[in-house]
This record gives structure tokens, C-alpha cells and sequence, in this order.
């Protein structure tokens, strides 16, 4: 019983753990506050990130508005993201890269421009989340214009199972509904507007009234 | 059916209950204008004596925590947490939603009693409707004078800013909440000190969650006193209480405090779909240890002392309810895949301890496993509880030791049918090849030949 070399997953580095394929380059210097003067910045994005800065009493409270400021308009935490938003905030790109990738909803890899969280946890998944999310995958998950990933318990247990697409909470969810998702997103409709949570009435009142 | 007295949810679909309009026709702010006639003291004196506790997970009463708040003029900040991440947990959500004025309301009222002039509330990033919604409400509080400076002509000043987080479970921790809210990586920080001394900023701060806030203005109303008298004597006033999993009619009910948990689940959410029974029951979301479908744990009241006294929580009043169609392994692993995914990885026994959870979970459930996996585990899982900067780590030992210890006939049981299926025969003891053995293939016991077995 021997294990066989060819049976263990490899990522395409070679190794079973992800993230060593990223060597650091020892020769170069660490990457200082980008200069103002070197590292154009949007306007809009400059505008926004003051904005957020002035609301705090400290400045680098700032730091998670402004990565969803730069991932809104770049589409992801990308390194110019990163270096602008850090130009603006006076910090260094590796404490904000830091931050980017403790938080599940920075990409820090690029992905699609329509965000589908399934929620896969418990509650969810005691009422079908795992077929759902198959589901969906198979529905969009190819597309590259979406990005499908299962998500921690997103607090709508109660029209689970559920998924949250672009924002707006979606559920109880069928198979089915995967199709009729994607084309409203597609076709900038809103989307599933029977299934909208923020249009459900209280527990009490919802179950009194329904079938 | 309704289990007694309802204050938060009576009314909250009115229309337009969100904006200020509405509030105010239903006697919104009224009891900020009080307060601010009265002496901050006297403010937080009701709040003791209406011993409301905290609820958000702890329990901690709410005014007691306020009293630890240093008195004198200095930076004070008071945070509501409204990161909601508990998996079961959706009561912030509909009240937020719904309400929100209540909620500021209560954060003005809560500032006043501190002296705190800067207040936050940390929603999470998955509910940008929610945040939405208050930034709206702020918008037009800080309009109407009820938010800036001297309000309502009183010496009371304060900022409220919404704070979006970003997807990360421990933020709803109080001390990783205040790192995210400062600007860093969501690590808990070694307490004492704790945040009522120096918190935000090093300033002296005050975090309630979102619900016990919106009790505030209630209990301002009723006066602590008269308010201590719903519910339990230990657990005063109601509660809202996110009911979901395998219940026909999930959602959020709100109860008195001390209703028996079979009412709730059976009365209020209908109990599990027709020809199915409860199996095992979170109280206060994937944190608590589970409880049985037993009449002695369906019978218990849900308060706060009743549930402590039998093992578990009330947590953050989150029922899951898990019916016999289901493997408790699936829960089990389930749970602890999430709080392997959530730990932030500052303290070792949980980083590790909730790897390797999920790894011997893992091997239960696809039959490489052993019985002895299941003392391993349940050690592992005695080594994580205490031991760790936040509770974290404990969240996931105390659920998953729970269902190994009440169901641990069943854990044994789908072991040896696993086994069986992958061809490895019934359960063979696993022989001790010593600590510096390595990982390798287990040995078989004379007789038994594990290749032709494989094959």
C-alpha cells in the first residue's frame, strides 16, 4: 500500500502547498511609499480615498475603503491597485498587500466582474447548498465574466440555501434558478426579484401567508 | 404563535419604517431627548438595573461593561458590531435593514452614558444593502441635529461612521474588530488590557452588538427596572433568535427569554419536515456544543444560564437544527472545515488545531480512520480551549468535542462502514508505530494481506 507519487495533487510548481511558486527576489530593495510625483492616480480614486481618510482619526483606518475603492475600478487587488492606493495613504504596497490578502473579499488574483458567492456552510448546506453551488459552477462557472466561489455563512440562513450575487441576496435557490441568475446578470436586469431577500417580510408574516 | 412579549420585532415591517419620518411618528428619538436631559450616570444606572446582556455571543451585561468605562474627558469610542459572522446567525441583518434608527439611537444614547464622541459600526462587507441602508439613515440623522455637534442644543457631541468590513469571520471578535477598524490585518490582541481601558486608537472603548443597542431606547422607555422583569431573572428581556437548518419555517423569532427550546423549535419554526426527527440542535450558533433531540435538551428554557448549566450556549441566539437524515460526520467536518478557514492564524493550537481537525474528520469520513482518531481529535480538541488569544480556536473544539461525545456510536459506526465500503475490512486497531515514526502506510495485523485488500 504504497502511495503512489502519481496519485498526489501537485500544483503546477511542483509542491502540494500553494504560494511558493512566487520567488522573492532578494536583490531587489523593498518597495518604499510610491512617489506622488512617479505614480499617476485617478482622480476619482484619489478623491475617494481622501474622502474615507478624513473620516478617521487615524489615517490607516482608511486602508479597507480604500482597497475596495481600487479593486471596484481596477477589478481586482492588482499591484498598480495596490501601488496607488498605498501612494495616496502614504504606505508602503506590502502593508496593504498584507492587508488585501487577510480578507476574503479582496481578489488578489484577477477574476471575473460579477461577483456569485454560494454560501456553503451549515445551515445552508442542510438544505442543498452543495447541489447549488455544483450547480451554478456548471451554470457560470466557466464563464470568465463571473466569479463563483463558495463562501463562508453569508447571515441568511433563513432563505438558505442562498447566494449572493453582486451584493444582492438571493434564495431559496433551485438548480434551476442558475440560468435565470446568470441572464438577468448578463443582461443587467435585476436579478431573481421574486427570491430578493430585502423583499421578504418578517418570519412571522412570511410563513402565515405562504403556500 | 408568538412566545410572549415581542419589543423589537412587533411592528418592524411597517413601511418606511427605515426612514426618519416613520421612526420619529412612532416615538423615535424620543428617548434620546430624554436621556440627554438626564445625567449620563443615571443613564447608565438604568442599564445596570435592567441587567440586559450582551447579545452578541458573550452574555456579558451590558452595563456592567459600560461601568468599566473610565470616567473623565478623554478620546472614549463606543463600536457597534454588526460583523455578524456566526454561522446561523441573521438576526443584525433584518434589524439593521429594518430599523436602523433604532440602532443609531441606541449608539447615541450608549455614547452619551460613556462620554464617547466618536462611534463606529462595523457591518460586515456581505451586507452592502444593510450598510447601505445605514449610511442612509446617518445621512439623515446627522441632518435632523440628532449627529455632530451639540445635539439637540445639549454639551453632547458625536461622530458615527459605517464601517464596511471585507469577508474575514474573526473580525467579529471584539479586539480583531478594532485592529480591521484600524486599518491592520484582523489579528486578536492579547487582553487584558481589555478594550473598556484601551481599545480603539489606545482610547477607552465600548462594543455591544447591534441588538443589545436597539435595546437601549427600549429599556430607557420601560425603565431598567420594569424591563429586568421580562424574561428570566438572570436572562432579562426578549430575545431574537435565528432558527435555521431542517425546520420548516426558518427565519428570526423574537421570544421572552426563558421560553422552552421546544417551543421555539417546534412551535415557532415547525419543527423538522414531516416523518423526521431532531437529531441534534445548535443553540447559539456553530459555536455552542450541540444538544441532543432529547426531551431532557428539547425541554430546556432558552435563557442564558439554563443552556451554560447543560454544556452549551446561547451564544449569539442562533438555532441550527440538524434532522436524522443526516451524518453527524458531515456536520462535524462541516463545522470544522469553516473554523479552519476563519482562523487567522496567530495563535499555533488553533492554526493547527483546526488543520487537524478537518484532517482526522477527513479520514473518518472517507474510512481511513480509527476509533482511536476519535480520542486523538477529541484531545486535540482539550488542547485548543483555553489557550489561544480569542475563542476562536474553542469555537470549533467545543461543537465538534460535543458531537463526538453524544454521538460517538455513530461516529464508530460510519468509520467501520467506510472501511468496509474502501475495502479495508472492519475497524483493525491501529498500531502505535511511535512518535517519530513518520507518516506511512498502517500496518495490517498477521493474516492480512492490505495490498490484495487495495486492490
Amino acid at each position: 500500500m504504497a502511495i503512489d507519487p502519481s496519485q498526489v495533487r501537485r500544483f503546477a510548481h511542483g509542491s502540494r502547498v500553494p504560494g511558493w511558486d512566487e520567488a522573492v527576489d532578494l536583490t531587489k530593495d523593498p518597495a518604499v511609499v510610491p512617489d506622488p510625483a512617479t505614480t499617476p492616480v485617478p482622480e476619482g480614486i484619489r478623491r475617494e480615498i481622501e474622502a474615507a481618510m478624513a473620516l478617521y482619526p487615524d489615517v490607516r483606518s482608511a486602508a479597507l475603503p480604500a482597497l475596495k475603492v481600487v479593486q471596484r475600478e481596477h477589478g481586482w487587488c492588482s499591484p498598480t491597485a495596490i501601488e496607488q492606493a498605498a501612494c495616496v495613504m502614504r504606505l508602503t504596497p506590502a502593508y496593504l498587500t498584507a492587508v488585501a490578502t487577510f480578507y476574503d473579499m479582496f481578489d488578489t488574483v484577477p477574476v471575473g466582474e460579477h461577483q456569485v458567492y454560494v454560501c456553503t456552510n451549515i445551515s445552508c448546506s442542510l438544505r442543498g447548498a452543495d447541489e447549488l453551488y455544483a450547480a451554478m459552477l456548471s451554470a457560470a462557472g466557466d464563464d470568465p465574466r463571473f466569479n463563483v466561489r463558495s463562501f463562508e455563512c453569508l447571515g441568511a440562513c433563513d432563505i438558505a440555501p442562498m447566494a449572493s450575487v453582486d451584493g444582492e441576496y438571493l434564495g431559496p435557490l433551485t438548480a434551476d434558478d442558475c440560468r435565470t441568475i446568470v441572464d438577468d446578470v448578463l443582461e443587467g436586469r435585476p436579478v431573481l426579484e421574486a427570491k430578493q431577500l430585502k423583499r421578504r417580510p418578517k418570519a412571522e408574516t412570511y410563513w402565515k401567508d405562504a403556500p | 404563535v408568538s412566545a410572549g412579549r415581542q419589543l423589537l420585532y412587533q411592528d418592524i415591517d411597517e413601511p418606511g419604517l427605515n426612514t426618519l419620518g416613520v421612526y420619529e411618528r412612532r416615538g423615535g428619538y424620543e428617548m434620546l431627548r430624554k436621556a440627554l436631559k438626564m445625567d449620563p450616570q443615571a443613564v447608565l444606572e438604568e442599564m445596570l438595573a435592567s441587567n440586559v446582556r450582551g447579545r452578541g455571543g458573550a452574555g456579558f451585561a451590558m452595563g456592567k461593561k459600560m461601568s468599566f468605562i473610565p470616567r473623565g474627558a478623554m478620546d472614549k469610542y463606543l463600536v457597534c458590531n454588526a460583523d455578524e459572522s456566526e454561522p446561523g446567525t441573521f438576526k443584525d441583518r433584518e434589524l439593521m435593514q429594518k430599523n436602523p434608527h433604532q440602532l443609531i439611537e441606541g449608539i447615541i444614547i450608549g455614547a452619551y452614558a460613556i462620554g464617547a464622541n466618536k462611534s463606529f459600526i462595523f457591518i460586515r462587507g456581505e451586507y452592502a444593502h444593510q450598510a447601505d441602508v445605514l449610511d442612509a439613515a446617518v445621512a439623515e440623522a446627522r441632518k435632523a441635529g440628532f449627529i455632530g455637534e451639540r445635539i439637540l442644543g445639549s454639551d453632547h457631541t458625536l461622530d458615527l461612521v459605517v464601517h464596511r468590513g471585507a469577508g474575514a469571520y474573526i473580525c467579529g471578535e471584539e479586539t480583531a474588530l478594532l485592529d480591521a477598524l484600524e486599518g491592520k490585518r484582523g489579528n486578536p490582541r492579547l487582553k487584558p488590557p481589555f478594550p473598556a481601558i484601551q481599545g480603539l486608537y489606545k482610547g477607552p472603548t465600548l462594543i455591544n452588538n447591534v441588538e443589545t443597542l436597539m435595546n437601549v431606547p427600549i429599556v430607557l422607555e420601560m425603565g431598567g427596572a420594569k424591563y429586568a422583569e421580562i424574561g428570566t431573572q438572570t436572562s432579562t428581556g426578549t430575545k431574537v433568535v435565528s432558527v435555521s437548518g431542517n425546520v420548516q419555517r426558518p427565519g428570526n423569532y423574537e421570544i421572552e427569554l426563558g421560553v422552552p427550546s421546544r417551543e421555539l423549535i417546534f412551535d415557532l419554526a415547525g419543527g423538522p419536515p414531516e416523518g423526521r426527527t431532531v437529531k441534534a440542535w445548535f443553540p447559539g450558533g456553530s459555536s455552542a456544543p450541540v444538544l441532543t433531540g432529547s426531551d431532557e435538551h428539547l425541554d430546556l428554557p432558552y435563557d442564558f444560564d439554563t443552556l451554560a448549566k447543560a454544556g452549551s450556549m446561547l451564544g449569539s441566539g442562533a438555532i441550527i437544527v440538524v434532522d436524522d437524515s443526516v451524518s453527524i460526520v458531515d456536520v462535524a467536518l462541516k463545522t470544522a472545515k469553516f473554523y479552519r478557514h476563519e482562523s487567522c492564524g496567530k495563535c499555533t493550537p488553533c492554526r493547527e488545531g483546526t488543520n487537524w481537525t478537518v484532517k482526522m474528520l477527513e479520514r473518518v469520513q472517507s474510512g481511513e480512520a480509527t476509533p482511536m482518531d476519535l480520542d486523538i481529535t477529541a484531545s486535540v480538541c482539550e488542547q485548543i480551549i483555553g489557550n489561544c488569544l480569542c475563542v476562536l480556536g474553542d469555537a470549533m473544539a467545543m461543537p465538534v468535542g460535543s458531537m463526538i461525545k453524544h454521538f460517538r456510536a455513530e461516529f464508530e459506526a460510519h468509520i467501520d462502514a467506510a472501511r468496509e465500503r474502501s475495502g479495508l475490512g472492519m475497524a483493525i486497531p491501529q498500531v502505535n508505530r511511535g512518535r517519530n515514526a513518520g507518516p506511512g502506510p498502517m500496518r495490517a495485523p498477521a493474516g492480512i494481506d492490505p495490498t490484495a485488500a487495495v486492490a
